[in-house]
C-alpha cells in the first residue's frame, strides 16, 4: 500500500477531467466554469507538488505559489468583470456575451 | 505506512466526490461550498506530500478569499440558475465524448513514462532534509533570494488585479452626496458669507 507518485498523479488527472468536463455541461453559467477552472488549477498544483516531492526539487513548490498567486488574481478580475456584466444586461448567460462580435 | 494510504484515499476521495458536486449541483452556493471541501482536501493532500506551507496557503488563499468572494457573487447577483441550467443534457454527450479523450490521454501519458532514477542529482534548487529545516522555511529561503524578481512581479499582477477589480466594479452614481474635503479646505470667506446692509429701523 505504498502511495507513491502514480497516486498523486491519478488524483490530479481526474480532477482535471472533471474540470473539462464542468466547463462542457455548464455551458450557460459563467460562474460554474470559472469554478471548473478554479479545480483544473488545483489539479495542475497536485501535479506540481507531487513531482516536487517526488524529485526532491523545491522549485516545483515555487512555481506551485505562482500558480495560486495567478489563479488569485484571475478569479478576482473575472467575478469583477462579471459583476459589471450583470450591472448592465441583468444576465450572465454565456450565449449573451456577444456584445462585442460587430 | 497504512495511516497514511487510508488518509489518501480518504482526502483523494472526498475531493473527487466534492469535485464532482461542484459542476453538477443545482444551486451555486452549494457547488462554491463544495468547491471550499475540495480545497479543504486538496491541501489535506499537500500535508501528506509534506508541502505544509502550500497547504495552509490553499486553505488561506482558496478558501478565505477565493471562494468567498465566489459566495458573495453568487449571492449578490440576482440570476435565476435554473434557466441556466437549460442545456444540461444536451452538451452532456459532448462534454462526455472530450473528458473521456482526455482521460484516456493522461493514462496513456502516465502509463508510458518513467523518471530517470538520477532523482536530486539533476534538481534545480533540492530540496533540505526534513530534519535540517522546515518546508516553510526551506521556500522562503528559495524564494526571497533566488526567485525574489518573479516574487516581485507576482506582487505585481495581484496589484494590477486589484487595482482592476476596483475599477471595473466602482461605480459614481448620480445623486449621492459625499464628503469632498478639497472643495471644504478650498473654501473661501468671500463665497460662503454675505454681509447686507439693512436700513435702521425698516425690520419687522
Amino acid at each position: 500500500m505504498e502511495i507513491g507518485l502514480g497516486h498523486y498523479l491519478a488524483v490530479a488527472a481526474i480532477l482535471f477531467t472533471i474540470g473539462v468536463f464542468g466547463i462542457f455541461i455548464n455551458r450557460k453559467n459563467v460562474i460554474i466554469i470559472l469554478m471548473s477552472i478554479e479545480l483544473m488549477l488545483l489539479a495542475v498544483n497536485i501535479n506540481l507538488v507531487a513531482f516536487s516531492v517526488e524529485l526532491g526539487d523545491l522549485v516545483g513548490q515555487i512555481f506551485a505559489i505562482f500558480v495560486l498567486t495567478v489563479a488569485a488574481a484571475e478569479a478576482a478580475i473575472g467575478l469583477a468583470i462579471l459583476v459589471v456584466y450583470f450591472r448592465n444586461r441583468g444576465s450572465i448567460a454565456v450565449e449573451d456575451i456577444n456584445m462585442m462580435n460587430g | 505506512m497504512i495511516v497514511q494510504a487510508f488518509a489518501f484515499y480518504l482526502f483523494s476521495a472526498v475531493a473527487v466526490a466534492a469535485a464532482v458536486m461542484v459542476i453538477s449541483a443545482r444551486n451555486p452556493v452549494h457547488s462554491v461550498l463544495f468547491l471550499i471541501l475540495a480545497f479543504f482536501n486538496g491541501a489535506g493532500l499537500f500535508v501528506l506530500l509534506g508541502a505544509e506551507f502550500l497547504a495552509m496557503i490553499l486553505v488561506v488563499v482558496y478558501v478565505g478569499a477565493v471562494a468567498v468572494l465566489f459566495l458573495f457573487v453568487v449571492m449578490m447577483l440576482d440570476i435565476n440558475f435554473v434557466a441556466l441550467r437549460q442545456g444540461f443534457l444536451q452538451y452532456l454527450p459532448i462534454g462526455a465524448v472530450i473528458a473521456l479523450v482526455l482521460a484516456v490521454e493522461l493514462i496513456l501519458v502516465g502509463a508510458g513514462w518513467s523518471l530517470s532514477g538520477e532523482g536530486q542529482a539533476t534538481a534545480v534548487d533540492p530540496t533540505p532534509a526534513a530534519a535540517q529545516i522546515s518546508n516553510t522555511r526551506a521556500l522562503g529561503q528559495l524564494l526571497y533570494t533566488k526567485y525574489i524578481y518573479l516574487f516581485q512581479a507576482a506582487g505585481l499582477v495581484l496589484l494590477v488585479a486589484m487595482i482592476g477589480a476596483i475599477v471595473l466594479t466602482h461605480r459614481r452614481r448620480p445623486g449621492v452626496r459625499r464628503q469632498r474635503i478639497a472643495a471644504q479646505v478650498a473654501r473661501r470667506r468671500e463665497d460662503s458669507v454675505e454681509v447686507k446692509k439693512v436700513s435702521s429701523g425698516s425690520g419687522a
